[in-house]
């Protein structure tokens, strides 16, 4: 569904990703992890848009996405929720997640799918009228997540949704994650917390200093040595 | 007393015009962080192309008016495309000496085209006065005319910014503009919008006054437009409704100096008035402080 081939991305004279190839398939989670500055945001980034790669490949369902802007990436059906969750503090909750169906057009589906959201997220339903920069921390990782859902994605990028979260938040989330990937949705999923990560998804990219360090299997490198180690708290 | 209650009847209309240009500041302000000097020469030119319209094409003052602001609306977006677009990524100091720039090319471009003299506003708006409680103290039927386009004007706008699609992401586009890119909003085209917005209220305001005191010159948006970015930062700016208070606090604040015989000080006053609401509340009247959780 998505390949990254070669990919080379700097921030001024800072190499931040050196040759990075990797492989996203319909309907697989994928898990790249890493330590700090490693270069997995950087990686998202490039993938919707922001940042723009100067050599190397992106290729989405076949076609280029090297000089595709951010909001026509979206309309592709690619939806990244950005770390720390970045919800528009002072729009409302409903607002916020019409922000997220900018792209659509079709009312009716749009009612249906905001519905959808509710179902996922009942707290959200609660607070719909709320500005969104009084919900917690959890309640707005729900709402960026839920924000995301409303541009229909095929491909959704989450960037660090267990950041800052207490642990049983951080378990609500993830199972939530994996629904909406049985719904159909794909996702790539970027992570500090290697062990949430690698117990949820089916494949994991390793990245370090802006490189792919090691690809495989999440429960067989959940069981590597070297991985335990290095992420895993040994 | 009576001097008391016709300037604020003045302050109202002062208060109007500096709200109707601060809001176009602050809007611009709030979307790219930019303090967009040349906004009070759009003011100018809106009063110019007002005073072409009916000097010339005999047209009456409503039209006028919504043609000036369709028009300065577009001289916004060219500003924003040519002028702005280009220097966005670069530093602060370079997109503020850029939007001074643009602000002395449109005055003294304007100037090698109309002239430097004053032009008079041919009367549009019916001249009839109407005394106050039997005082001596005078409504211009022209005050009323100032203060109803005033607020019908920040009735669609409130309307626009809150109930629109396209007002919805320029609030995003301003509170995150990563982040609502990342929703599929096309970052330039919302900020061409909100220059055409913010324009077309300058422009209006340009007509307004063109009408209300008859004279315009090519310089005529200098000053004004200072005062409406002192109003823009009184009320917080990039606040939208700060940008009306603030606008309307500057314009009492100035009649009322004079109506205590202090007019030639009602500039300093102005000035003053800023510095102290900067020390008391730095992000202004209605400024947000911005709380982040992590």
């Amino acid at each position: 569904m998505l390949e990254l081939q070669n990919l080379n991305v700097f921030y001024g004279a800072i190499h931040a990703l050196r040759d990075v190839s990797l492989k996203i398939n319909e309907g697989e989670i994928v898990t790249l992890i890493g330590a700090n500055g490693a270069g997995k945001t950087t990686t998202l980034r490039t993938i919707s848009g922001i940042e723009k790669a100067q050599s190397g490949k992106l290729l989405y369902n076949g076609k280029e996405l090297n000089s595709v802007s951010a909001s026509e990436i979206v309309k592709l059906g690619i939806c990244h929720v950005p770390e720390g969750r970045r919800v528009f503090s002072t729009m409302s909750v409903f607002e916020n997640l019409e922000m997220g169906a900018y792209t659509r057009n079709d009312k009716v589906q749009i009612k249906k799918d905001m519905e959808h959201v509710f179902s996922l997220f009942p707290r959200l339903l609660e607070r719909k009228n709320q500005m969104a920069g009084t919900l917690s921390g959890g309640e707005q990782q729900m709402l960026a997540i839920g924000r995301a859902l409303l541009s229909k994605p095929k491909l959704l990028l989450l960037d660090e949704p267990s950041m800052g979260l207490a642990p049983l938040v951080v378990k609500e989330i993830f199972s939530i994650i994996k629904d909406i990937n049985k719904d159909g949705t794909t996702i790539l999923l970027v992570e500090q917390n290697a062990n949430m990560a690698l117990q949820c998804a089916d494949r994991a990219y390793i990245i370090k200093n802006g490189e792919i360090d090691m690809e495989g299997n999440a429960q067989a490198l959940l069981n590597d040595e070297s991985v335990k180690n290095a992420y895993l708290g040994g | 007393m009576e001097q008391l209650i016709q300037q604020l009847v003045n302050g109202v209309s002062l208060g109007s015009i500096y709200a109707l240009i601060a809001l176009g500041y602050t809007m611009v302000y709030g979307i790219i962080n930019l303090i967009n000097f040349a906004h009070g020469d759009i003011y100018m030119i809106g009063a110019y192309i007002g005073f072409a319209l009916t000097t010339f094409l005999h047209l009456g003052f409503f039209p006028a008016l919504i043609l000036s602001m369709l028009l300065t609306s577009m001289l916004g977006m060219v500003i924003e495309k040519v002028a702005y677009k280009p220097i966005r990524k670069s530093t602060r100091i370079a997109a503020l000496i850029t939007a001074i720039s643009v602000s002395l090319f449109l005055e003294y471009g304007m100037m090698y085209f109309v002239k430097p003299e004053t032009r008079t506003f041919p009367e549009v708006l019916p001249n009839k006065q109407i005394s106050i409680f039997n005082t001596s103290a005078v409504l211009d039927i022209k005050n009323i005319y100032i203060l109803v386009v005033t607020i019908t004007l920040m009735l669609i706008l409130q309307y626009v910014i809150y109930k629109t699609k396209v007002g919805k992401a320029m609030r995003a586009v301003s509170l995150d503009s990563d982040a609502a890119q990342l929703m599929g909003i096309d970052i330039n085209k919302t900020i061409s919008y909100t220059f055409a917005i913010g324009s077309a209220l300058a422009g209006a305001a340009g007509v307004l006054v063109g009408s209300y005191y008859n004279s315009i010159n090519p310089l005529m948006g200098v000053v004004p437009g200072l005062k409406a970015f002192v109003a823009a930062v009184i009320g917080g700016i990039g606040v939208i409704p700060g940008a009306v208070l603030g606008g309307f606090f500057l314009g009492f604040t100035e009649t009322l100096v004079s109506a205590f015989g202090g007019s030639l000080y009602k500039d300093a006053v102005a000035f003053a008035v800023l510095i102290l609401v900067l020390l008391i509340k730095p992000k202004g009247l209605l400024g947000r402080n911005i709380r982040e959780k992590v």
